[in-house]
């Protein structure tokens, strides 16, 4: 099971990219844990500088922008195929 | 879904180039057609006199697809620019600059650094971790939403390239002295103490761009901040096209113009809690200049609008104690009210 973090402080653009991953688990059909991360001290545990932020089993996948849900499929098998 | 798609590999990269080069001459030819097509259908399709209300048509018909198509060309060669750059990156350029050319520097690259406004945080938290001091912070901090991409358009489209750039310096300008003056006062005291206990550890490495997939990124801003600001647009320029109409010359030198010493902090102070709306506010003031508003005056009115935010503000407070976040906006207030005099003293 993978375990996916979204983070940000929840304006628009961190909600668009939670909206985006929970559809590209589902297309997926694969097991995940998604977590919203809000808090700034925690956020900034990962190597980020600027939000939204995607992290896969604890690796920041993306950092400061929303990526396609297609990229975001390629993350998901990528750390599929790694796990 | 306006979310921008990659480009997948199995796409032939040498079409993606065909696409932008065609885009650009359909860009040309249209941008050329609206003068032209605008008179066609205002007085020749429509009837109109070259009255009050056929002016006011003209004029609309004129400014919205310009505006528009101004904004998407330049917004698209913007974020290319920004593919560039990324914090990551700025925070590098910036670690080990001094003061000074650290505060010139980071006012810089405010400009092109791309960042969503909900990011002042992690990245003023990234910045102050680094080392960076917290004066250049500032300026970088005060150049981003200061010189805002939108408001560089609608000012080249409706005000000529002068006063755009006019705009540019004296946004650079304030975000330099005021990270300077925040350096100055020694503030350090007035961050939140949790920010000096967070460890950020290394960087996020950037991923290789190929021209493609910058094309598709600069695409989807593109999208995106069209599609949020379009209807303000429309609206503005209706509302600029009637002023334009209907409102008798000279009618607001009394409460605008030069003459009235006041208007610079008033406009200063109206400004602030319109934030989001440059796109909107823009053909609006440009109409009032028309009228006799001083340019100085609006000029302040329109830095005020887009640089200092209230939701700003609140994103701020979670790092910056009261009093840090007072002076900062007081710093950038002040600085915004001396340049609207400065202007309304030079032109």
């Amino acid at each position: 099971m993978l375990a996916i973090k979204v983070l940000g402080p929840g304006c628009e653009n961190c909600k668009k990219l939670a909206y985006l991953t929970e559809r590209a688990v589902t297309n997926l059909s694969i097991e995940a844990k998604i977590e919203k991360v809000t808090d700034y001290a925690e956020i900034m545990k990962y190597p980020i500088l600027s939000t939204p932020g995607l992290v896969i089993d604890e690796k920041l996948v993306v950092s400061g922008r929303i990526p396609s849900e297609s990229e975001i499929t390629t993350f998901l098998t990528t750390a599929l195929l790694e796990a | 879904m306006t979310v921008l798609s990659t480009p997948s590999s199995s796409r032939p990269t040498g079409r993606v180039y065909w696409i932008v080069a065609l885009s650009i001459v359909v860009w040309f030819a249209a941008y050329n057609l609206i003068q032209p097509l605008s008179d066609w259908l205002a007085y020749t399709a429509f009837h109109l006199s070259q009255g009050k209300l056929g002016e006011s048509v003209a004029f609309f018909l004129y400014d919205v697809p310009k505006i528009l198509l101004l904004l998407s060309g330049m917004i698209f060669l913007i974020s290319i620019i920004r593919t560039f750059f990324s914090p990551e990156r700025t925070r590098a350029l910036l670690g080990g600059k001094r003061e000074g050319v650290g505060n010139v520097l980071a006012a810089l690259l405010g400009v092109v650094t791309p960042f969503c406004s909900c990011s002042a945080v992690p990245l003023f938290i990234g910045f102050v971790e680094s080392g960076i001091p917290l004066g250049v912070t500032f300026s970088f901090l005060v150049a981003a939403p200061t010189i805002n991409e939108v408001a560089i358009v609608m000012l080249l489209g409706l005000f000529g390239w002068k006063i755009a750039g006019l705009y540019i310096l004296s946004g650079l300008v304030i975000a330099i002295i005021a990270g300077f003056l925040i350096r100055r006062l020694k503030l350090e005291r007035y961050v939140e103490d949790f920010v000096w206990k967070i460890h950020n550890q290394g960087a996020f490495e950037g991923e290789k761009l190929t021209w493609p997939v910058r094309f598709a990124r600069a695409w989807g801003s593109v999208k995106e901040i069209i599609g949020k600001v379009w209807l303000y647009v429309i609206v503005a320029i209706a509302i600029g096209a009637a002023i334009h109409g209907y409102v008798p010359e000279s009618a607001l030198v009394g409460i605008m113009g030069k003459q009235a010493w006041w208007s610079v902090p008033v406009a200063v102070l109206i400004g602030i809690p319109l934030y989001s709306n440059a796109a909107g506010m823009i053909p609006i003031v440009s109409a009032l200049i028309e009228k006799g508003a001083s340019l100085g005056t609006a000029l302040a009115f329109m830095m005020a609008v887009v640089g200092l935010s209230l939701p700003e503000a609140i994103i701020l407070r979670r790092v910056l104690k009261p009093q840090l976040l007072v002076i900062f906006f007081g710093t950038v207030a002040v600085a915004i009210i001396i340049t609207g005099y400065l202007f309304n003293l030079i032109i």
